[in-house]
């Protein structure tokens, strides 16, 4: 393979911008630091393309298998002959992909952020965490041992932080970052002893090492397979602790509380960070991974079960919201539980991969049309000033581009041919046929929920009633810088569907031929213009309908639009649980003991000085006097002690 | 009779502690300066003494009087501008009066 150095660049030219705003952003860079982060981030973009392209036509495949290549390795932290970290690159074909992926929705987001962050008092220091986030999470992605994936992974999360925290004098955000914050890491001690099991067993933290030991049944297949806990083999353990990171990061129920939440960012954050990118983390871990979960049953039935009943439970509450960013909130959820069901019922290799293709590819796709409906959703709120529906309407004569791109969306995620979520979304569905049933129906069910609410959406922000002209609006759709990155986004959703995903991606390594079954897409294709049939029926004329609808559902509707309690389920017991009868146990104790014992020191200090201080009289004479009568102390001591 | 190294130093001890009652006695700072000279000064009558009687081939303790001497006079110097601006500032050098410095 060629030298192969310049993948270091990709990351780093994202960090070069971070430093430079960090440091000089706030006086002689400002105005020039979003030209400067996008020039940086094309660059890497460029060098992303150009590794994808070497490595899928060049030097990727030996005999017809893609190899994972390692062509960088640097020695970090020694502990024993074995036990190392390294700093590595770890390429295969999802590395790649996330990499293409990445750095083409991170760049996008800079052009867009161009306009739609233009006066904001703060453009350097907002570039900066955009350049911090996008190093870290191709770091992420570019981590050849599981340690570096953590180092990454909670960079990535404190990018998240600082970015939904952006608006900091907004008590809402401040509470969603850290909430954000609090929940994913609660999720990544979960990770992090997950490493420990692994590595523990494994020997190794390399990912090429734990999965080649754990998939073949070497002596540390032996022990892991041996050693249990609760009746459960370590190996599950091992993996559903790492998968419980992920599912945090990923917003999986029951972790997901602080997804919608997070929207309170910046809306091309929100595209970033919150749609295409960082959620997906947790998807990309078990893709990583992949090999190792599949030894393990129970661990696959966990992702499974895990996703598909996000995807319904995200898809219903999507249904209700009001505040578009929410919807799209919930619905990224339910795209991800997709993606992680399609890994769950995906087999090892050959033809029972084709999940694991599926997966790879809805979330390839997805990152295109979600970033899309977010930077949609952002220009139509920079159009209106709010994000609630019952302010918009109307809206597909002053916004064209963005009615356009944004219907091109929708069609993506609802799955309509030929744009690119109808292919990735009918390989899932397939993958679950093969497999599962229960979940094949689920997921069928929820892909036509999902035609519903994203039409629901698009109905209520361009067709339902005409626009309130009370609203002067002050500029038009917002310029160049905006539109450009819709059109480069549309255009991929509608064409990524094209792509040949099982010739690059699949579970070994082998070319998946992905044959097109047509009978098989009837019935979600039926569903899914059922679904936009219902939303057409309800939401593009303005009428009670839907308000008598939610009357009739009743008690239902009311639960999906509070988010099934979950949100108030955490408050009771982090308040009135944990706070009760913990925290007030331990103010108690630290009112009484440690506070007690620190305000005793100080109270016999005092006392005590007070006594010993007249000693220090300010009489000259005095001191000349105790001064001699320790030099005669002193000296009597040496004349008659001296032997 | 010739005096000895035992005259000398008792002559020197006298003047040891009438420079110590006088430090310590004395209300005048200028007086009690007088005081620290004497101390002074019976350390150097010390130093020639012994160097005199016990290494009567050396200098060292001829060396280390003009030392003392040379400090004593620029102790004097610091001393008494210690003293002039005590003075400027509380019209007094009675050391009674100058006890602000405490706890």
């Amino acid at each position: 393979m060629p030298n192969s150095l310049y993948i270091l660049l990709i990351p780093l030219l994202p960090l070069a911008a971070f430093v430079m705003h960090g440091l000089f952003g706030k006086k002689h860079i400002r105005q020039y630091a979003g030209i400067i982060s996008t020039a940086l981030l094309s660059l890497s973009f460029a060098l992303a393309l150009h590794t994808a392209w070497g490595y899928f036509t060049q030097y990727g495949q030996v005999d017809g298998v893609y190899e994972k290549l390692v062509p960088f390795k640097y020695t970090w932290l020694q502990f024993t002959q074995h036990l190392q970290i390294d700093m590595g690159i770890l390429l295969d074909p999802i590395a790649v992909m996330m990499l293409v992926v990445v750095t083409l929705v991170s760049l996008m987001v800079h052009i867009y952020s161009l306009g739609y962050m233009k006066g904001e008092a703060r453009f350097a220091t907002y570039y900066a965490y955009l350049g911090l986030f996008t190093f870290s999470m191709l770091g992420l992605v570019l981590s050849s041992n599981i340690f570096q994936m953590y180092i990454f992974w909670e960079l990535v999360g404190v990018s998240s932080f600082l970015l939904i925290g952006f608006y900091y004098d907004k008590p809402s955000a401040v509470a969603a970052c850290k909430k954000a914050f609090i929940v994913t890491r609660f999720a990544d001690v979960g990770f992090l002893i997950g490493i420990l099991v692994l590595s523990y067993y494994g020997g190794s933290m390399d990912f090429n090492t734990l999965i080649q030991k754990f998939t073949t049944t070497g002596p540390e297949y032996k022990n892991v397979v041996a050693a249990s806990f609760l009746g459960i083999s370590a190996l599950t353990w091992g993996v559903v602790l790492v998968f419980v990171g992920g599912a945090g990061k990923s917003a999986m129920f029951p972790l997901h509380i602080w997804l919608p939440d997070a929207m309170e960012g910046p809306t091309p954050v929100s595209a970033l960070i919150h749609a295409a990118t960082m959620v997906v983390a947790g998807v990309y871990l078990v893709a990583r991974l992949f090999p190792v979960f599949s030894m393990t049953a129970p661990a696959l039935q966990v992702v499974t079960f895990i996703g598909v009943f996000s995807a319904l439970f995200a898809a219903i509450i999507a249904c209700t919201q009001t505040d578009i960013k929410r919807v799209l909130a919930y619905s990224t959820m339910s795209q991800i539980g997709f993606m992680l069901f399609a890994l769950g019922v995906s087999g090892k290799g050959g033809e029972t991969g084709l999940g694991y293709t599926a997966s790879m590819f809805h979330l390839f796709t997805h990152a295109l049309f979600k970033a899309l409906l977010f930077l949609g959703a952002g220009a139509v709120i920079h159009y209106v000033h709010s994000n609630e529906m019952k302010d918009m309407g109307g809206l597909r004569k002053q916004l064209p581009i963005t009615h356009i791109t944004f219907l091109i969306a929708c069609l993506a995620i609802a799955g309509l041919p030929p744009f690119a979520g109808f292919f990735s979304k009918e390989e899932i569905l397939l993958a679950a046929y093969q497999q599962h049933k229960i979940v094949y129906t689920i997921a069928l069910v929820t892909s036509g929920l999902t035609a519903f609410y994203m039409f629901r959406l698009y109905f209520s922000i361009f067709w339902n009633k005409p626009f309130a002209t009370t609203h002067r609006a002050h500029h038009g759709e917002g310029g160049a810088a905006m539109m450009l990155p819709l059109i480069v986004l549309a255009a991929g959703a509608l064409a990524a569907g094209f792509i040949p995903f099982g010739h690059y991606v699949s579970a070994d390594g082998k070319q998946l031929p992905t044959a097109f079954h047509l009978g098989f897409s009837i019935a979600p294709v039926l569903l899914a213009v059922a679904g936009i049939g219902l939303a057409a029926y309800f939401f593009k004329k303005q009428s009670s309908k839907p308000q008598e609808a939610s009357n009739t559902m009743g008690g239902l509707y009311k639960t999906a639009y509070r988010k099934f309690y979950i949100d108030e389920l955490y408050l009771f017991i982090t308040q009135k649980i944990l706070f009760n009868l913990i925290g007030k146990t331990a103010a108690w104790f630290d009112k009484n003991v440690v506070d007690g014992a620190v305000d005793a020191t100080g109270e016999t200090t005092l006392n005590t000085s007070e006594k010993i201080k007249v000693i220090q009289s300010g009489k000259v004479q005095q001191y000349a006097i105790y001064f001699l009568a320790g030099v005669l102390v002193l000296a009597v001591i040496y004349i008659y002690w001296q032997k | 009779m010739q005096p000895g190294l035992y005259h000398i130093l008792f002559i020197s001890t006298a003047l040891f502690f009438i420079g110590v009652y006088g430090f310590l006695s004395r209300r005048n700072l200028i007086t009690m300066l007088m005081g620290i000279e004497l101390v002074l000064n019976s350390v150097n009558i010390n130093f020639i003494a012994f160097n005199k009687y016990l290494w009567p081939g050396r200098m060292d303790g001829l060396f280390f009087t003009l030392f003392v001497i040379a400090i004593a006079a620029a102790e004097a110097a610091v001393a008494i501008a210690i003293i002039i601006n005590l003075y400027r500032s509380h019209q007094s050098i009675d050391v009674e009066e100058a006890e602000a410095l405490k706890y």
